[in-house]
């Protein structure tokens, strides 16, 4: 006979728990399927989005992203709470679902099988439910206590979430002491009974109360237990039709959201998936203006989020006080949804995105450096959706004047400065490179293996022209058979197309896929990691392309290339990894190889390097925009280098140097940090005679 | 010859600069015949310019009537119609007022229209040859104009010196009668003035003034420690207050400011003319500009071909330590 | 309000570095890219902020030939309902005042409330539009840099005058007027605009649809010609200074204190 009866055979309120728990089962699921189903109407409603192919890297995604949490412990304390946390959802989902069986079908036996691997289990789920709870504790303490600043919402963005985790923490530590007492209580009671006593975990929630309700009688017991249950039972109902409500629903779509991610990330989405650029005129409005032209997984990235602040905690245009924030441009998008699509009536009139929720500097303020993409636990994709609303936005005619004058000289002269087609190969003509290192134009009549695909910036600026002339007498050191495509060249169009003119973007793309393939040249190497990720992923039918970092350390390593002890050997070198040669294409160690392979050279690393590299501020276009900023990103950055030790900041491409120049200057730091790209050092440090003999 | 006239503009019973440099240029085109001064306008000022103009011109025509005491280009139009001949040659210079007057004037006298002449070469029978400036001063262009029906021809402010010589002792004579009713479908409201900032350049002695070579607005740091180092007011061309990066009251030029300063460094300035338009009292010109062929390097004392981003923070920083010896 | 904008296609002086050719007589033409004229462009926004606010349609036209559609499509781009290419070989040469009257002709032919132009061209001289006015007896109103339209067939029209100052004028419709740069800012056409307006008619009225006697414009009735280019003597110039930049720096510093510019 069991001493104290289980919550489907009590009575709550001269209702039978058996009929009454069923009642709230069906209704809580219910409700939660209406809502849900609610939820998904503004993915019905969004574009489509091809996200069904490759489902092996799809679920090696989940694997590693959602069941390995693989990016949470890149801060370590959220991360290690989240890990528990996540790992206590997981292992208790079973004892949720065998709770919820009790409250129909609860017999005789209170709980769980009592084999041995149901022993293992109870003492796990014991200790899940514990840690749970001490988390949302800590995590309490946190929010209210610690504050993150990370956590903070700056008033431009609307008023504080703490309440709204307060809340949510709240909820979840009642479901989980609602377990506890549930459990101590009933072992308390089979102890008073004389009754075989449930193993609980020692030190454990339920262990603990056990010890607590040693003396209390059977009836209060009793009434503790049925009264957790019935506790349990709301609050877990509740907390299920409360998640699509915030940021708790990214316990459901998570999975959905990492399964469906985004998988090549270094190139753009299509304007439409489904519609070539062949039969783009017929598509009648470009890029996101509306909620609804997001596309269904874009949306679903909404819902995901979970407010954790990191993407905006990494992004530079937030942290030099531009007025963008990823974080929020997915959570107002969030609450519109929420708004226009409410649980209860109609989806609501649509309001123009730009001037309503979103301020058009915001969009422009993004440098598409990737940063929040790289950090973000759940894979949500923000270049994308930048990109989608700068089409939207071009398609308006609504650019910024300074943005203007260089889209329409990239339309009429193929480069942004406006500078004539003739001269775009003059850099190569310098008198003195010219005697020493001739670069032949690829025209036709003169043919070669390898094309230097040189790009805007390196054929116009002064002072970037160093780096085409330092790559050029890298090339033909090595034996390189190459040559430029000169006035046939035009500019790469890799921020054109990120800053949403798509239409010049194909044009220019068009143009020097033609001329590339007219030259007959078998592979494309550049210095600009803006022209190398254009070419390598936004291009198709090209030959192979390299970054000049790579073939470097390709020939250091075939011992084409060898160094002389460094210049100056007091100086210390960082290496700044630019966004789009690092985190977009994870060229990380080529260009650190051939640093180290210089003879004396110290180095160091900066706080923030690799994937968390600080981007300089921007190339091609970005270079064009006025921001509102405190300060310039390239000033923190060569801050951030003087703060690692270094006085020498070593980058690989033509618009770091440009920013991280300037950057000196304006940080009156002149005399005491220099920049220099890595086609420089290494022209500097090459040691001529040796190697010439042996080519 | 066509009798040659110079329309006089005129404010606060002041005669423009522009009034004496006419002179001179009229006497390109016959330096045998003085030209007669028109000037339009109402009451004592109008009076106080004509008695001013007998300096320089031997006539004075003036034409006075209520409705001119403003000078809106409608009603002035309307007003020389009827009292100059229709065959003259008529000097006009080339600002704001000469822009709105000069063109529709030519179709009412049915005369040839010049606008924004720089120079004038001489007469060859019934044409005359011109010179005016294109492509923002890049280019010079020869012009031939014919002058058998007449001619208006602005000139630009600055492009002749102001008349020399002995007192024109000239007279004056009331051509008010014949002009009758004066009607218009544009009136004339109000003038706001431009807001002026914190530093009024028109009252500096120096100047570093910027141009689009200046790159970006975190730049114009480069400038101002340069004009503090100097003791100077930091001015700027046009583009500069278009991008926003200063304010329009810093603005020297035709549509900004005119200032007067004893040095002025023009730093990334083309020197279009519209900018040098606002630049008066002769003062000492230091261009620094990385074109060689920039149009500022014809008009300016001394020049540098240098980039002003690098050479102006090495300036300043001289110009500190030779402070602190 | 029925609004006609008047348009000129020319080399963009930002985007081409004008040089003599090789003749000496005449700017190289080789490597020239146009567009519209900016000031025009500028028209041709406000124009269409005008008809946003009252309503009314926006006609964009130009004289000229072939070459000269492009303006046309992109200023239908930019949102102009009509474009029109007024073409006749008689035109060719035409002086300003030929212009004039060749639109003089086309304005008679319809019914517009408000004529806009640029302030001037690059290559030009700031005259089509008061010679407009005058051969339709129009007022006009130059240097125009605000426009607010009032009841009872008027607007308020502000002028850049000297010194930044504003010129307030109140002006009755119909009238022509010539906007400055700086009015609005211009939305942005880009080539997906463009392409959808390509197949857009542009009508091509000529000197006898317009009823212009060719024999008053084009190049025998100008009065005025252009006769060639050339790059002005340096006059006095500046006196260059030379060397490296420390040696320079320090003659300037004496120079300028010298004439009183350091305090």
């Amino acid at each position: 006979m069991e001493v104290i009866q289980s919550p489907a055979q009590a009575t709550y309120w001269l209702i039978q728990g058996r009929i009454l728990f069923l009642f709230l089962h069906l209704l809580g699921t219910a409700c939660f399927a209406y809502i849900v189903a609610r939820r998904l109407r503004p993915l019905l409603s969004g574009q489509r989005d091809y996200r069904f192919d490759r489902p092996f890297a799809r679920l090696g995604n989940v694997l590693q992203f959602w069941l390995g949490q693989w990016r949470h412990p890149r801060y370590r304390f959220a991360g290690a709470m989240h890990l528990a946390i996540f790992a206590g959802f997981i292992l208790l989902a079973s004892r949720a679902f065998s709770l919820l069986a009790l409250g129909i079908a609860g017999g005789p036996v209170a709980s769980g099988p009592s084999s041995s691997a149901g022993h293992l289990y109870d003492i796990v789920r014991d200790y899940a439910a514990t840690v749970v709870f001490l988390a949302m504790v800590v995590a309490a303490i946190r929010r209210l206590v610690f504050k993150p600043k990370r956590y903070a919402v700056p008033a431009r963005y609307g008023k504080a979430h703490t309440a709204d985790a307060i809340f949510l923490l709240g909820l979840i530590a009642l479901l989980m002491a609602a377990d506890g007492f549930y459990e101590g209580s009933l072992a308390a009671a089979h102890a008073r009974a004389g009754q075989p006593v449930e193993f609980l975990a020692a030190f454990s929630m339920p262990w603990l109360l056990q010890r607590a309700f040693a003396s209390a009688s059977l009836s209060t017991l009793s009434q503790v237990h049925l009264g957790s249950y019935m506790v349990h039972e709301l609050t877990f109902f509740f907390l299920l039709c409360y998640r699509p409500f915030g940021i708790q629903f990214h316990v459901e779509t998570s999975l959905f959201s990492i399964y469906f991610a985004k998988l090549d990330r270094a190139t753009l989405k299509p304007v439409r998936w489904g519609v070539d650029d062949q039969h783009l005129d017929q598509v009648k409005s470009f890029g996101v203006k509306r909620f609804e032209d997001f596309t269904w997984k874009h949306m679903l990235d909404f819902y995901s989020c979970a407010d954790c602040g990191r993407c905006s905690d990494q992004c530079p245009a937030n942290a030099v006080g531009r007025p963008l924030s990823p974080r929020f441009i997915t959570t107002k998008a969030r609450d519109y949804s929420f708004r226009h699509y409410p649980v209860w009536g109609r989806p609501a009139a649509d309001e123009p995105l730009i001037g309503g929720i979103y301020s058009e500097d915001e969009i422009w303020s993004c440098t598409t450096c990737g940063a929040c993409e790289a950090e973000c636990p759940l894979l949500v994709e923000y270049i994308d959706k930048m990109v989608d609303l700068r089409r939207g936005m071009i398609d308006d005619g609504n650019v910024p004047q300074s943005l203007q004058k260089p889209l329409k000289a990239l339309e009429s002269r193929g480069n942004p400065y406006g500078k004539m087609e003739k001269k775009r190969g003059d850099w190569a003509k310098a008198k003195e490179f010219q005697q020493t290192c001739e670069v032949p134009v690829l025209n036709g009549k003169r043919t070669a293996g390898t094309l230097y695909f040189v790009d805007s910036v390196t054929s116009y600026d002064d002072r970037i022209q160093s780096i085409g002339r330092a790559t050029a007498r890298i090339l033909r050191h090595t034996g390189e058979d190459f040559g430029i495509l000169g006035a046939a060249e035009k500019d790469s169009g890799h921020e054109v197309r990120r800053f949403g003119e798509e239409m010049l973007f194909q044009a220019l793309r068009d143009h020097n896929t033609e001329a590339i393939q007219a030259s007959g040249v078998r592979r494309i190497v550049t210095a600009d990691p803006h022209a190398f990720n254009a070419l390598k992923h936004d291009y198709r039918d090209l030959p192979p392309v390299e970054h000049i970092s790579q073939v470097i350390a390709s020939e250091v390593k075939a011992g084409k290339i060898a160094f002389r002890p460094v210049d100056n050997a007091g100086d210390v070198y960082a290496y700044h990894d630019p966004c789009y040669l690092g985190r977009h294409n994870q060229v990380y160690d080529d260009p650190r190889a051939v640093l180290d392979a210089i003879p004396g050279l110290q180095r160091v690393e900066m706080a923030r390097s690799r994937d968390r590299s600080f981007c300089c501020g921007g190339g091609g276009l970005a270079l064009f925009y006025e921001p509102k900023e405190e300060e310039r990103m390239g000033v923190k950055r060569v801050r951030m280098a003087a703060e690692a030790g270094a006085n020498v900041i070593v980058t690989a491409c033509p618009f770091c140097m440009v920013n991280m120049e300037d950057a000196i200057k304006v940080a009156g730091m002149e005399g005491k940090m220099t920049a220099i790209d890595l086609t420089e050092l290494v022209d500097r440090q090459m040691a001529r005679e040796e190697v010439g003999a042996a080519v | 010859m066509a009798r040659l006239f110079a329309y006089i503009v005129h404010q606060e019973g002041v005669a423009d600069d522009s009034a004496a440099e006419l002179v001179s240029a009229a006497a390109r085109i016959d330096a045998g015949q003085p030209p007669v001064a028109v000037v339009t306008g109402w009451g004592a000022e109008l009076d106080a310019v004509c008695d001013s103009l007998r300096d320089v011109y031997k006539e004075v025509w003036k034409v006075a009537h209520a409705a001119l005491a403003y000078p809106n280009a409608e009603l002035v139009r309307q007003a020389l119609v009827r009292v100059l001949p229709h065959d003259c040659i008529l000097l006009v210079p080339h600002a704001h007022f000469g822009v709105d007057l000069s063109p529709g004037l030519s179709i009412k006298l049915d005369s040839a229209y010049v606008p924004d002449v720089v120079d004038i070469e001489g007469v060859a029978g019934a044409s005359l040859k011109l010179v005016r400036q294109e492509f923002g001063g890049q280019v010079s262009a020869h012009v031939r104009c014919d002058i058998s029906a007449g001619a208006v021809l602005n000139i630009r402010p600055g492009a002749y010196p102001p008349a020399a010589g002995a007192p024109a002792g000239g007279q004056v004579i009331d051509k008010s009668a014949g002009i009758g009713e004066l009607t218009s479908r544009r009136r004339y409201i109000e003038t706001i003035a431009a807001e002026t900032g914190d530093v009024d350049i028109t009252r500096q002695a120096v100047l570093v003034s910027i141009g689009r070579g200046i790159g970006e607005k975190d730049n114009v740091a480069i400038a101002e420690e340069l004009a503090e180092a100097m003791g100077a007011a930091v001015s700027c061309s046009r583009p500069v207050v278009d991008a926003k990066w200063l304010e329009k009251s810093r603005q020297v030029g035709s549509s900004g400011q005119t200032v007067k300063p004893k040095v002025y460094l023009a730093c990334g300035i083309s020197g279009s003319f519209q900018h040098l338009a606002g630049l008066k009292g002769n003062p000492y010109i230091v261009a620094i500009n990385k074109n060689p062929n920039a149009p500022i390097f014809r008009v300016a004392d001394v020049g540098i071909v240098d980039d002003i981003l690098e050479l102006l923070p090495e300036l300043t920083a001289r110009i500190r330590e030779e402070k602190s010896k | 309000m029925e609004i006609l904008v008047c348009a000129k296609r020319v080399p963009d002086t930002s985007e081409n570095e004008i040089s003599l050719d090789s003749a000496g007589t005449d700017i190289e033409r080789d490597d020239l890219v146009y567009s519209v004229n900016e000031p025009d462009n500028y028209a041709v926004e406000e124009a269409l902020q005008i008809v946003a606010r009252t309503g009314g349609t926006v006609t964009v036209a130009t004289v000229g030939g072939e070459d000269d559609e492009e303006i046309l499509r992109r200023e239908m781009a930019m949102g102009a309902q009509q474009a029109v290419l007024i073409s006749d070989e008689a035109f060719a040469g035409s002086d300003g005042r030929g212009i004039a009257a060749i639109l003089s002709a086309f304005v008679r032919r319809g019914k517009y409330d408000l004529i806009l132009t640029g302030v001037q061209a690059d290559d030009g001289a700031a005259q089509v539009g008061g010679m407009l006015a005058a051969m339709l007896d129009y007022p006009f109103a130059s240097l125009v840099n605000a426009i607010e339209v009032l009841d009872g067939g008027k607007l308020k029209a502000s002028r850049e005058i000297q010194g930044g100052n504003k010129e307030i004028s109140e002006i009755d419709l119909p009238c022509v007027l010539s906007i400055q740069t700086g009015i609005n800012e211009p939305r942005y056409v880009g080539m997906r605009g463009i392409k959808q307006v390509a197949a857009r008619p542009i009508p091509t009225p000529d000197a006898a649809e317009l009823g212009v006697d060719p024999a008053t414009v084009g190049e025998a009735a100008a009065k005025v010609k252009r006769v060639d280019y050339f790059v002005p003597a340096a006059g006095k110039g500046a006196e260059m200074l030379e060397g490296d930049r420390e040696e320079i720096i320090g003659t300037l510093i004496e120079l300028v204190r010298a004439k009183g510019g350091l305090n």
